[in-house]
């Protein structure tokens, strides 16, 4: 049996793909100035990352209103209730055909409690970081100049320490969630979700 | 009709025409930026004999000019650095180029504004022997010839003595009823040809900036703003800002506005520019650590002229299989050995070199303890470090040398190298006369033995600024193994040395993990997916 049920909301679809373009192009530009590879040129990667961060912010704002207007955010509070559950599904259970994933989402609960924690580490820990460490990175000189409180002894290698830093985490988390968005009961079905607002959910017969 | 349409053109023809003689009438003078024409001075039409005559002709009205030169670098050629103390100036200095001026006055000093320095007796308070044409001729026709001790010859004569050469007399009232203001020409006659001919010393100050194109210099463009050197040397009092003996190696000042004060340099980048010339703000950042002719020089010797990269002093003296002075060249047609002067490297469209640069220049000067070593002997050693808080990283030209030193006294030499006398090295190629002669010129004590030591020489690259759309990329300095490889002390984005190993490594072995993590998991549930179906 399959039931649908609306999880999904506009903004919140538009916010989330739309962040996920910008995140994709910032670490692929972000990484070019590093210095990791060349790909699209120096100057060319830069003034797109520089633009592809102002974007993110922006849409943060906006994203961070919406949660707290909305009441979203609760859906980050970790529910520590099921995680063994939720991880032993992961790791032996999704072999087994005949089982079930623990967590049903539904319109208030949306996130599984992995993915609770997964979400609200990257809210509370790499956004924050990369954020922070980018606008200092884009105003280190200006950290010099007027000696901003006592950032004006921060030397912009260890800002670009902790800008990297939140890079690779961003990447690690990236390549984990677009690999867990294909664990739904087919491996579409949460990213057609993710598009249309609308999941099929298995009803346990 | 037809007559009232034939008396309507009538009527327009005669308007026309008569508003056409109106505008005849009303045509401008063209405007003349001086206020006298040299040509109708009556004591400037006359014949004269020699430089001191036109001089004393030219004081007659310029009443304080001599006195204006004799308290310029350009009369003196001493500088004493207000801080290091240094006795400095062509006077004083060793290079690594003909290596110094002393005991070889009457050919070098062809390029000093003066009359008669042939050698350490010269009188630095006679006004006539400023010389005001070398500077102000406007006809290209003035010359000073090697050899006369900066007279020029009014009159055909035999140089050297009994060679049957013949230096051409030049006509001084036609150069005197023409002078104007400084000119590229004028400055470049000496400026372009330091170290002995075109562009050899400085790299960014050749022949082609006589009338550059805007590929070469921006400023200095002729359908462009066509800058002369002394729209930004603009001098004051005949003191010319500008100095490389202490130069303004960071301006933090604002463009230049009258009435707000005098500025040391009025002729940095930033006294037009100031301090945020870019649309890009990320671009004005840099503005705090680089000098602007890092990016804006891209490459010196850009003009087509060939500079002198090295000079190689040891192997002079070998004669050819006849037994003669020789002079091989390249391919170009520039001197790449000369029995008289050893090896040369020319190089055109040079990369500079990149430098943490606080505007203090350290020489080595005779008498300073110099040692052989594995690092070359600094003739001017630019100072500075990231974090002096005086530094902004510069480009410069590196001359690499290897000249005569004194190994038994361990200091550099002078060494008399152009006259005839029979110790001149150009005409003996013997180096222990030759020096020794140098040494007793300069009143400094000598051993007796000559051997070499390698030495380098800083020349800031400062001249020749190219276009906007030619200034160095990003990724020239933003990469590993790129233009500022070698600059320590600051973090630059892309370059591979700046990165934290660790972080680096860990990261990117963390994400293929994670990766195959993912990869392998999926490929579990996609054979138990097939084995179940």
């Amino acid at each position: 049996m399959m039931s649908r049920v609306y999880i999904f909301k506009r903004f919140e679809r538009f916010w989330h793909w739309s962040q996920a373009a910008l995140i994709i192009t910032m670490l692929v530009t972000g990484f070019e100035v590093h210095g990791s590879y060349r790909a699209f040129g120096w100057q060319q990667a830069a003034n797109a990352h520089t633009t592809a961060a102002w974007a993110l912010i922006v849409l943060w704002v906006f994203a961070i209103f919406w949660h707290f207007t909305t009441g979203e955010w609760k859906q980050y509070i970790p529910t520590a209730g099921k995680i063994t559950a939720v991880m032993y599904y992961y790791a032996f259970g999704i072999f087994d055909p005949n089982a079930h994933h623990p967590f049903r989402a539904t319109q208030l609960k949306k996130h599984n409690c992995l993915q609770r924690l997964a979400y609200l580490f990257v809210k509370l820990f790499i956004n924050p970081l990369v954020w922070v460490s980018g606008l200092l990175y884009l105003y280190y000189h200006d950290l010099g100049a007027y000696g901003v409180g006592g950032l004006s002894g921060l030397q912009l290698g260890t800002i670009a320490l902790a800008h990297t830093l939140g890079a690779f985490l961003m990447l690690i988390f990236l390549v984990v969630h677009v690999y867990f968005a294909t664990t739904g009961h087919t491996p579409l079905a949460h990213i057609k979700a993710m598009i249309t607002g609308w999941e099929d959910l298995e009803t346990e017969s | 009709m037809r007559f009232r349409n034939l008396l309507a053109a009538a009527m327009v023809a005669v308007l026309f025409t008569s508003a056409s003689t109106a505008f005849a009438e009303q045509a401008p003078t063209k405007l003349l930026k001086s206020t006298a024409d040299h040509s109708k001075f009556k004591a400037l039409d006359r014949e004269f004999d020699s430089g001191p005559e036109v001089t004393r002709a030219c004081l007659t009205c310029h009443t304080e000019a001599a006195k204006q030169i004799h308290l310029t670098q350009h009369w003196k050629w001493e500088f004493i650095n207000p801080d290091s103390k240094q006795v400095l100036g062509k006077k004083h200095v060793i290079n690594n180029f003909c290596t110094s001026v002393a005991s070889n006055e009457a050919a070098c000093n062809s390029c000093h504004i003066g009359y008669g320095w042939k050698d350490d007796k010269f009188d630095f308070s006679s006004e006539e022997n400023v010389d005001c044409l070398v500077c102000h001729d406007s006809t290209g026709k003035y010359k000073k010839p090697s050899g006369f001790a900066g007279l020029p010859v009014t009159k055909d004569t035999e140089f050297p003595p009994g060679s049957g050469k013949i230096v051409k007399g030049i006509n001084l009232r036609e150069i005197a009823l023409k002078v104007g203001p400084t000119l590229r020409t004028t400055c470049g006659a000496c400026h372009f040809n330091g170290g002995g001919g075109d562009g050899v010393k400085h790299g960014d100050l050749d022949s082609s900036l006589e009338a550059p194109g805007k590929e070469l210099d921006v400023h200095m463009d002729t359908k462009g703003n066509n800058f002369t050197c002394a729209t930004c040397h603009k001098t004051d009092g005949h003191q010319v800002p500008g100095s490389r003996y202490a130069p303004t190696a960071m301006d933090k000042g604002a463009a230049q506005v009258r009435g707000k004060g005098g500025r040391i340099n009025p002729a940095t980048c930033q006294s037009c520019h100031g301090q945020g010339p870019h649309k890009l703000a990320k671009l004005n950042d840099h503005t705090g650590k680089l000098a602007c002719q890092t990016c804006h020089i891209p490459y010196f010797a850009r003009g087509g002229q060939p500079t002198k990269m090295s000079w190689d002093w040891s192997t002079a003296g070998k004669l050819s299989p006849d037994g003669k002075p020789m002079t091989l060249k390249n391919e170009d047609g520039y001197d790449t050995y000369m029995s008289i002067k050893g090896d040369f490297v020319w190089k055109e469209n040079v990369q500079p070199e990149y430098i943490w640069f606080n505007g203090t220049v350290k020489y080595t000067l005779m008498g300073d303890k110099i040692e052989k070593g594995d690092k070359p002997t600094q003739i001017n050693h630019f100072e500075g470090s990231a974090g002096d808080g005086k530094s902004m990283i510069w480009p410069i030209k590196m001359f690499r040398g290897k000249q005569a030193y004194d190994p038994v006294n361990k200091s550099l030499v002078v060494t008399h190298l152009a006259g005839s006398d029979d110790t001149a090295f150009w005409k003996n190629m013997k180096w222990e006369p030759a020096v020794a002669a140098g040494m007793a010129a300069a009143h400094a004590k000598f051993s007796g033995k000559v051997e070499f030591i390698e030495t380098e020489s800083m020349w800031p690259i400062t001249h020749m600024v190219a276009p906007k759309e030619k200034a160095v990329g990003c990724v020239e300095c933003h990469s590993s193994n790129g233009r500022l490889e070698k600059i320590d002390g600051i973090y630059i984005p892309g370059r591979g040395s700046d990165h934290a190993t660790v972080l680096d490594l860990g990261g990117w072995v963390i994400a293929a993990l994670a990766l195959l993590a993912v990869l392998g998991h999926g490929l579990g549930r996609f054979i138990v997916y097939r084995r179940n179906r």
